[in-house]
């Protein structure tokens, strides 16, 4: 066989798409940027594959922040439902795609050893979730509305309030990792983070907008935030060009 | 017709195809760092909390996976060689047989094996800054035009100060023979790059008996790891 087949392919990477690597008004990329240009491969079967991923492996508050950390209560802060679609790049729904969020509290604090900032932990707060996007690449998931909170980068840096995100589709170059915004937060404008974004356009597609008709009336407000990944070429659409193609020949 | 139509993305005015708006390729997602506190997220127990009730992590096999088992280790080093201690990789591979477990692997001859999945992830330590991981040796993969891949792992590489995941493969120091021949490694012109692909088979072995790789990964500077656009 002739590995992989058209129909598993994904279209190349738009890098413009991306930040840069070297991008020094964010510090920490200056000495963890490769210098030399990638090496671009055509894929194969190690490329178009992924680990596919089962309910099973996950647990019933996986994707309910609220709750998947309570101990003695509730933890404290703005309760929000966030929830869009992850679809690759000609449209098509990322079925059973594993979305991966993480994030700090209301305080701007991070449940992690490492951090050591003055905001205070919340005990009844993790501040991670993961869910599998359903047939029509949906997902959905509740959580307090993380704070913004200050960073080493300059001396008065703040990052917006974000959440992370960690995506994976149906291939292995589909994997993606990116940060989630809330809608008129005015710490977005003077993000040294979000500023390496290549494009206004790349920007506010990183900008969760609420979502009113979503709100659980006197409970929670809604955060709209759709994904795209890489696209995955359609042997459809492969064959059509391809009979399209001869037909000019001809 | 149509074929060009997906690289018209971004041009506008004359440059644009005529009347051509039916097919839209829209942009992926702007990647964005995975900062410092990757660990929350994707390695709770590593960030110093209990969760989840099933955490994805570095051993890839249990009793019943076939295959000669292996450990790969490494450090990943910044531009001015420092060890960097916030690291998290994960790796993909094929089993022991040279086979994807995923539905786009058709490779005739060839079984998944249903003790493993084939992926993992790794935090670097907070203290020596070593990850690893334990996994079986992947036999070889159809690639493309038929030729054989040499046996290899893919691994991607996300930490504070990447703003693009980097993608690199690991290959194995005792398939000389194999890797000499292999279409990718073949693919970098300047041939002094190749060995940073190479995990070096050690002397030391695990208790269990399983043989030690070192891979080391340098993100910038001399000896620069090879990455991949894919």
């Amino acid at each position: 066989m002739r590995a992989p087949q058209a129909d598993a392919e994904f279209l190349m990477r738009d890098t413009t798409s991306h930040p840069a690597a070297y991008t020094p008004q964010y510090k920490t990329s200056v000495l963890r940027s490769p210098r030399l240009a990638p090496i671009s491969l055509q894929q194969s079967l190690s490329e178009v594959t992924a680990p596919v991923f089962d309910a099973a492996e996950l647990g019933p508050l996986d994707n309910d922040l609220i709750l998947n950390y309570a101990k003695d209560g509730m933890p404290i802060g703005e309760r929000i439902i966030v929830h869009g679609y992850v679809h690759d790049q000609l449209g098509r729904p990322l079925k059973n795609a594993l979305v991966e969020v993480w994030q700090c509290n209301a305080s701007g604090r991070y449940r992690h050893k490492k951090d050591t900032y003055i905001g205070t932990l919340d005990p009844n707060f993790g501040g991670c979730g993961r869910m599998l996007t359903d047939e029509n690449g949906y997902y959905a998931y509740r959580t307090i509305k993380p704070g913004p909170y200050p960073w080493r980068n300059r001396v008065n840096d703040w990052r917006p309030a974000h959440i992370h995100y960690a995506l994976s589709g149906d291939g292995w170059v589909q994997r993606l990792v990116t940060q989630m915004y809330f809608e008129g937060d005015p710490l977005i404008r003077s993000c040294p983070i979000l500023g390496v974004a290549p494009s206004e356009e790349q920007i506010r597609g990183l900008i969760a907008l609420q979502d009113t008709g979503a709100f659980v009336q006197l409970d929670s407000r809604a955060y709209r935030f759709d994904v795209v990944l890489r696209g995955q070429r359609a042997t459809l659409f492969e064959n059509h060009v391809q009979q399209a193609a001869e037909g000019e020949r001809r | 017709m149509s074929g060009w139509r997906e690289h018209r993305l971004g041009l506008e005015g004359p440059l644009a195809a005529p009347g051509g708006s039916e097919l839209v390729v829209r942009r992926e997602t702007a990647s964005q760092t995975a900062g410092p506190y990757v660990h929350i997220g994707l390695a709770p127990d590593a960030a110093g909390f209990d969760i989840f009730e099933n955490n994805f992590g570095n051993v890839l096999v249990t009793d019943q996976t076939k295959g000669e088992r292996i450990r790969i280790e490494g450090r990943v080093f910044d531009g001015i060689g420092t060890v960097l201690k916030d690291v998290l990789i994960e790796i993909w591979q094929a089993n022991a047989e040279g086979k994807y477990a995923h539905p786009a692997d058709r490779q005739p001859g060839k079984a998944v094996d249903p003790h493993f999945r084939g992926w993992g992830r790794a935090c670097t330590d907070f203290e020596s800054g070593v990850y690893t991981f334990d996994t079986v040796k992947p036999g070889p993969v159809e690639g493309r035009n038929g030729r054989t891949m040499a046996p290899h792992v893919n691994a991607w590489i996300v930490a504070r100060g990447i703003n693009l995941g980097l993608n690199t493969r690991i290959y194995f120091s005792d398939e000389a023979e194999a890797n000499a021949k292999d279409a990718v490694l073949n693919l970098i012109e300047w041939e002094q790059r190749r060995k940073t692909l190479v995990a070096e088979r050690l002397e030391r072995k695990l208790d269990s008996g399983a043989a030690v790789y070192r891979f080391d990964i340098r993100l910038q500077g001399e000896g620069e790891t090879v990455f991949f656009d894919v």
